[in-house]
This record gives C-alpha cells, structure tokens and sequence, in this order.
C-alpha cells in the first residue's frame, strides 16, 4: 500500500499508555488508542448510543465504552458483545510521531 | 409376602435407582414403589466419593436425599436386603432368600462393580478398590495414619485420578501407574493429555506411563508393584481404579440377554417384558455408559414407558432414549477439565497454551460440533457442551471457541445442562426464579437440586441465578469473571505479595488482563489493601475516575462541587452562578444528595471550571463518600433534638474523599420525623431523645430498605465512631459495586455489629481509616498538577493536514 494517505495525528507523548484520545481528521472523528499490545484507531463514536470509545476502558486489544460496556475489537472494530461493528482505522508510527490511515483511503489504495 | 401391594419395583440403590424412583414418581403420584438397596443405607452420591475421600467427612453428607423423602413421596426404601431370585411369569422375586415380594413390573439398577486384575497378590491386604464409602475410609485411614510412604494408583482415568488427589490431600506421596502413554484416554486428546501430568505433578501426584502391573509384591500384604518391563515400583497401599464391570448377575440369572450390560431398547426394555435396567449395568446400542450424565436421561426413559400402557409403549419419540454424549468434569482440585463427546473429529479448532496450561478444543464432523475438551480454562464450558450434546452446526470451530468464552449465562440456551450430577438445565433454573420465586442461589439449588452433586456447576448456578433475579444475589460475585478470582483470594495475594498496582496484580494473578471490565475494582482493591499508597494507574479507572467527573449520555460531563452537609456560603453559590454563565452550563439542578449540579461540561472545561469553583470535589462522580444529607437539626428547627448539621459535616469532613466498593450516600436527622431520610441511607443518623441512632444498610432505589439499626448511643462523637468504624468495615469486605444494603444482608447484622462494636477491632478498623484517609487528596487539585499533560483534552486538528510517513514506518 502507499503510505502517502496517512495523516499525521500526534506524537507518541500524547497518549497516556492504556487510554484513548479523539482527534478530527480529515473531517471525521477517530479515537486513537494506546495501548499495550500498540497503537490503534477506531472511529470515536460507539455505534450502540454514540459514546465516546476515547474515553473507554482499554485491555485485551478491545475497549469497553464508558456508557453502556459495549466492547469492540481495537484492530478489527469488531463487536464482541454488541450488533454493529465500528470502523477500524491503520495507524502507522515514524519514530516520536504517529500517522493514522482511514479506512476509505486504505481501501483506495489498495 | 412381603407385600401384596405390588407395583413397581427397584433393585439397586445408587444414583440410578434414585433417579428412576424420582422419575417415576413425578410422573405418576400413585403407582408403588420400592427401592431395594444391597448397600446398608439410601442412596448416596457415588460421584462424590471422592470428596470424602478429601475431607473425611461422614459419608452420610452424601445421601441423594434424606430419609424422610422416601416417606413424604411414597416410596418404600429396603436397606441392607439383597434380591436373590427373580420369577418374572409369577412377578416375584425373592428378599435374601426368607421373604418373597410381587411386582407388576421390574427396574434393574444393579450398577456395576469395580474390575480387579486377575494378577497376582490383587487379593492382599493393602490393595483397594474405590467404589464405595468402606473403600474410601480404607483408602483414607492407610494414607492419613503414616506407615504408608508411597502409594500406588493402578488406571489413570477420571475416577483413579480423583482417587489419587484424594491420597495426596492425606500428605502421603502417590502415584499414578497408567497401562497406555497418556491419561484419560476415553475423553482426552494427546494434547490435553500432555498438560494434565505436569498439572497433576504441581499436586504432588507422579505419574508414569506404558506401565502394565504384572504383579502386586507382597507376601502378607502390598509392598509395591511389578511391571511387565521387570521394573517395580515401591508402595504400601495400592488403589485399583482401572473400569468397571456392570452387575449382571441377576440379571443373567433371569436370563435376560446381556452382553457386556444388560441389552436395553430405546425404551429400556430388557429382553423380558416388564422388566427394565437403567444405569451402569444396561447396555444400549453397544454402549455400557459408566458416567452419570446418561443415568438421568435413561431413568426419564424408564419412568416413561414404565408409566405408558403397553400399547403406547414406545411410541413418542420424547418418551425415547437414543443415547448420550458423554461429558465429564474431573473434580481436582486445582485442575478445571470438562470434556464431552468425541476428542478428535475430521476438522479440529485448539488453542493452547503450555506455559499457563491451557488447552482449548473444538472437534467438528461433518460440520457438526462433536466434541470438546477443556483444560486450564473452562470458560463456556456450558455453551459448548450443549453445542456438542444438540450437535449443533458450526462453520468456524475456532471463533466458536473465542466466543464461548465470552459468552455469559444469558447467553446459553434453555436447555444447556448445567448441573449433570442431577441433569438440571438452565431453563430448570430460570424457572425457579421467575416461577418459583426463588431469590437466591441457595434457594434455587434446594428446589432444583442444581450444584448439590459434585459441586462443580455451583459457579455456574450461580452465575445464571445472578442473570435470571437480575443481580440480585446474596452471594458474592467473581471480581474478575474471566478468571473466577474472589475479591477475598485478590486481597490476599495483594497483602501477601505485597503488588502496589493493578499491572502487578494483573501479571501476578492474571486478573484484569482479559475483558478488562474488573479492572476498576481491581484498581479499588489495590487502593484499599494499600491504604490510598498504591501506585495509580489511570488507565484501570472508568473515565469518571480519570477526569473526576461523571459522565453524561452526550459525553459530556456534571460537576458538583463539595458542600458540607449541603450547606454553603452566599459567596460559594455567588461563583457557581458565576460559572454557569461563563461555561455556558446548559443545566444547574438541585440534586438529590443537597448539592448543586452544573451539567452538561465539556471535558477540557474541567480543570478551569474548578479553578472558578473554588471548591473541592463533591466525589459525586466516584465509588466514594458523597453526599451526607442533612436537616437543619437544633439550629433552627423547633423539633430538632441533636446538631444534624454539625454532626453532618463532621461525618463529611472526616470520610471526604474515601473511595468505597460502591457509593455510600449518608444521612443525618435531628429527629425521628427523619427529614433527611437517614433511614434510607447507606449510612444514617437519627437523633432521638437522649442519643443518637446510628443505621446502615438503608435503600431508597429500585428497592426501598430501612437501614438497620447498628446501635444507639448517647453523644454525638459515639455516633461518629460507630458509622465510621461501619465505613471501614464496608470499605474492607464488602464486594466491588455491592450497596451496603446487599453488604450488611450477605454478612449479617449480628456479624457486623459484633466487629464494628467491639473495642478491639472497632478500633484497628477507625485506625486503618485513619491511615487510608491521610493519604487522600483533594482530586480537583489535578488541575494544577495533572496526572498526564493531556489528562482533560482531546488531539488538536493538525493545520495543514501533514501528510507522511515515508517508506520505512513501522506499525
């Protein structure tokens, strides 16, 4: 894939290790997530009620949304205990600095 | 004669004997029955058998039912009488050859025996079977009572294996001789196989492989075992535990077809007319069954066609028996193996893990489930074997694997069995909540009879009993559901091991590193045992517990600020209308508690909104003190009896800021018209006429409940002692997110009241509150020292969009 579609995001400092952050990129709302098996990006609103993924509990490469505990797979978006999937993004890191794909642009480059 | 009132008749008084005789009974109130047992007492668990084997304790405790059963529900019970003739064209038989008694019709449940080799010195003294409670207080008494260094267990199957545990609990070292090179080979895999011998070893049993006895060495009684290799093994006491044989004497002495078992149809019918066998002396379809699970479903066939006239008799195929898969759970200690059906099949889904144990598999046929073992890790368990046992289609083994273990009791179909000792589902078990009116685990495992067998099913009862009352157990929860840990066994580890943080706790016990939902009770747990000296870690705590306000359905967040028993200053009121109008707060309301909630924040308005405040946090956002309520108490009122309000704020003033398992909402009343609902509070209280009442436990939810009355006293710093040493208490024992109103119900109000008032540990409990309480902070004050630069805000937008990297970034 051509790594010319990644945006820049952050640098690796503003991400507490175990959370998640939301960012605006490219007009659309990701939550970019640290976490210890790396770094992750879904897009930031739970598909159940709109909750704010950024602010849930990380483990086990899934986070649980603050409202209602619906848990979603960090690499997939997968729901593991809900109906609808959330949208999965690629996250790339160049030394301090990380850069996010969405999901649109990795399906065009490809 | 011994009675002219025939009826059915029952020889055999094990499991099967009692399941047929319950069956039946069930479905006919009126037909006689006898249950004739050989052994000298009623029928008692054999699956058991191995407990007792463990404990010692009185093999009575194993009983099915107690001997007034046999009584209420009609049934007449012989112990100790053995049938020595069957006439079945006359429908008599013969009671230890001196008494005759007629039957109409006939139900063999003779069971089996244990095999004994034809070996050399099988007969000595110091060699055992373990088939019966005479076997096991020998076995017991041999291992317990020294002289014995080293015993011996001939056949590494499920049964020689519990009876090997049962020897290593004695402290006597053993080990486990097995004919082929890996254990249980009826239900295991090579797999499985190989991780449960090391498993094994961690409890002190040894085991050793391809080892066929030749000969048991006396010559008075054992002293150890010869193999065929040539080679011996030194031991004193010698347990045989390699099958069973079915009982099929009588049965041959009728001159009923028999094989290995008695030959039985799908409606377990013998060869003779009016004359059936259930259990481990029936053979059907080929197949001898030497488990319990198959016993329960052949004694509801049995009930059926002993019930249904002879021309329905076999018809309806619900009436039929057509087979079991067999499912097994080993009861070690320890050791967590379920298994059922076939395990190995033409498509086959493992996940492994040496190092922890673990060994998970799926075995498909035809693209049907047929098979599953479960070692390590039984998460699911349920799930799985009612796939296996419905047969049910599955395309992708592995993800049905990973979902199982995800799968909760809500999850599992009606009919999943939970408990197989007394084949109880899970319908069985909803139904005595929703129908019977059961409450409680306890309540629900005496109507169903689920989790008295062997045990093993009780996590899982109550797991479903939790889901069906919706949470409304009295008994604790797992803290960590993925890993069935209690909080009592975490704290330990957390005390004993001396872990200062969830991470350490994680990698120590494995809690918290699954689904991750038990990682802020973890986080509490690790406060509390290191008395706020823990070291933080932000990431276990729910978003509230980040940013120390309360979340809101939009994402936003409610800020309320700390008023002292809800009284404050024309100046503190002045700046929150202050800050309600520079914040653009969309809603300021009264709460409940007597504070005043701004709502509707954004996160990043945090910080500079408490700066304005001025004020510290009320908690209301947290599992921590809130709020104390009070009245206006002898001030003003002219009924008030005690200083509510002082009292109030010295209750705030000396618990702010202490996180509890769950909030704790407070109360406090200048009288008994009780206007600051202090009855209802998790703790309250009321003054009365020459003291003061001091409560806890009270609910004013979903469920209303007055709080009960901890003790009455005469001064007002009595008051305070006794609900702050009751705080204490509650913040030690009481479970994550458990009200005190289900806290003091579990433990018991005497309970409660003889710790928090005793002198002696009332006062360890004030002291480690004491110590728990210094070390607190006002959490507002992160505003100036943030726990992380970003702790309140979001990423900003990068202007212009940067574009990168290039070739070379890593993922």
């Amino acid at each position: 894939m051509t790594l010319a579609t990644s945006m820049y995001a952050c640098r690796v400092d503003d991400v507490p290790l175990g959370e998640g952050r939301a960012i605006t990129l490219d007009g659309r709302r990701i939550a970019i997530f640290r976490s210890a098996g790396g770094w992750f990006a879904l897009d930031a609103a739970c598909p159940h009620r709109g909750g704010p993924l950024a602010d849930g509990i990380v483990c086990d490469n899934a986070v649980i949304c603050p409202l209602h505990d619906r848990r979603y797979d960090l690499a997939s978006g997968e729901a593991l205990n809900a109906d609808d999937d959330v949208v999965a993004h690629a996250v790339q890191l160049q030394g301090e600095r990380v850069f996010v794909m969405l999901a649109e642009a990795a399906q065009l480059a490809a | 004669m011994h009675d002219m009132n025939s009826g059915v008749v029952i020889v055999g008084g094990g499991i099967a004997g009692q399941a047929v005789c319950e069956a039946l009974r069930e479905r006919d109130a009126d037909v006689p029955i006898t249950l004739i047992c050989g052994e000298g007492s009623a029928p008692y668990d054999r699956v058991r058998l191995s407990e007792i084997l463990v404990s010692g304790e009185d093999p009575e405790t194993l009983q099915l039912r107690p001997s007034e059963w046999y009584a209420d529900h009609d049934v007449e019970l012989l112990v100790g009488r053995m049938v020595t003739w069957v006439d079945t064209e006359r429908g008599v038989l013969g009671l230890d050859d001196i008494e005759e008694m007629a039957f109409d019709k006939l139900v063999l449940a003779t069971g089996s025996q244990p095999l004994m080799p034809p070996i050399p010195g099988i007969k000595l003294a110091g060699v055992h079977p373990f088939r019966d409670p005479a076997d096991c207080d020998a076995i017991r008494l041999a291992a317990a009572e020294g002289g014995v260094e080293r015993a011996a267990v001939i056949g590494g199957g499920l049964l020689g294996l519990e009876a090997a545990r049962g020897i290593a609990a004695q402290g006597c070292a053993v080990t486990v001789v097995h004919l082929l090179d890996r254990l249980m080979e009826r239900q295991l895999d090579a797999g499985a196989s190989a991780l449960l011998a090391p498993a094994l070893q961690g409890l002190d049993i040894d085991v050793e492989f391809d080892r066929s006895t030749q000969q048991i060495i006396g010559p008075e009684r054992a002293h150890g075992l010869r193999f065929s290799d040539g080679s011996e093994l030194m031991a004193d006491l010698v347990v045989v535990s390699i099958g069973i044989r079915p009982e099929t004497e009588l049965a041959r002495s009728i001159g009923l077809v028999c094989d290995r078992g008695i030959i039985v149809d799908d409606a377990m019918n013998t060869s003779r007319p009016g004359v059936l066998a259930v259990g481990e002396c029936a053979q059907h379809r080929g197949i001898v069954y030497g488990l319990v699970a198959p016993i329960y479903d052949q004694a509801r066939a049995a009930a059926a066609t002993l019930t249904s006239d002879a021309t329905q008799s076999g018809t309806g195929t619900n009436r039929l028996y057509l087979g079991s898969v067999p499912s097994a759970k080993l009861k070690v200690a320890g050791i967590d193996l379920v298994c059922a059906g076939d395990a190995v099949g033409d498509l086959e889904a493992v996940v492994t893990d040496a190092a922890t144990g673990v060994y998970r598999k799926l075995t498909v046929r035809n693209g049907r489930v047929v098979g599953t073992v479960l070692l390590g890790d039984t998460r699911g368990s349920e799930a799985l074997v009612a796939a296996v046992r419905a047969g049910d289609l599955v395309d992708n083994p592995l993800q049905a694997l990973a979902d199982a273990s995800l799968a909760g009791p809500a999850d599992l179909p009606d009919t999943a069995q939970i408990c197989d000792c007394n084949g109880v589902c899970k319908g069985a078990l909803v139904e005595a909540v929703t129908v019977g009116g059961c409450a409680t685990p306890r309540e629900v495992m005496a109507v169903t009879r689920a989790g008295t067998g062997c045990g093993s099913c009780r996590p899982a009862v109550k797991e479903i009993v939790a889901f069906a009352t919706g949470g409304l157990s009295d008994e604790p929860a797992y803290l960590c559901p993925c890993r069935k840990q209690t909080r009592e066994e975490l704290a330990g580890k957390i005390r004993d091991e001396g872990h200062e943080s969830v991470s350490e706790v994680a990698n120590a016990c494995g809690t918290g590193r699954e689904c991750g939902t038990c990682k802020p009770a973890l986080a509490y747990l690790v406060s509390e045992v290191c008395a706020n000296q823990h070291r933080e870690e932000r990431d276990a705590r729910f978003i509230n517990d980040r940013v120390h306000a309360n979340i809101q359905r939009d994402g936003t967040f409610s800020v309320v600020p700390r008023m002292y028993g809800g009284v404050c200053t024309p100046d503190e009121l002045r700046r929150i209308a202050d800050v309600a109008d520079k914040f653009e707060v969309p809603l300021v309301k009264v709460t409940g508690g007597q504070r005043l909630d701004l709502l509707g924040v954004k996160k990043q308005d945090l910080p500079a909104i408490w700066a304005d405040l001025g004020m510290p946090s009320g908690h209301a956002y947290a599992k921590a003190v809130r709020t104390v309520k009070t009245c206006v108490g002898t001030d003003f009122c002219r009924f008030g009896l005690g200083d509510a309000i002082g009292l109030g704020i010295e209750m705030e003033k000396l618990w702010e800021g202490l996180h509890t398992p769950h909030k704790v909402k407070s109360g406090v009343s200048g009288c008994p018209r009780n206007c600051a609902e202090a009855t209802v509070k998790d703790i309250g209280c009321v003054a009365v006429e020459g003291g003061w009442q001091v409560r806890a436990g009270g609910a004013a939810g979903g469920n209303v409940r007055e709080a009960d009355i901890l003790a009455t006293v005469e001064t007002r710093a009595e008051a305070l002692r006794i609900a702050t040493t009751f705080l204490q208490y509650y913040r030690e024992n009481a479970d994550y997110k458990e009200r005190t109103y289900d806290f003091i119900p579990r433990i018991g109000l005497e309970k409660v009241r003889e710790v928090v008032l005793d002198e002696t540990s009332g006062a360890a409990l004030r002291e480690r509150l004491r110590i728990a309480k210094a070390a607190t902070a006002d959490p507002w004050l992160e505003r100036d020292d943030p726990y992380h630069p970003r702790q309140f805000e979001d990423l900003e937008t990068p202007e212009p969009a940067l574009v990168g990297p290039p070739a070379g970034g890593e993922r």
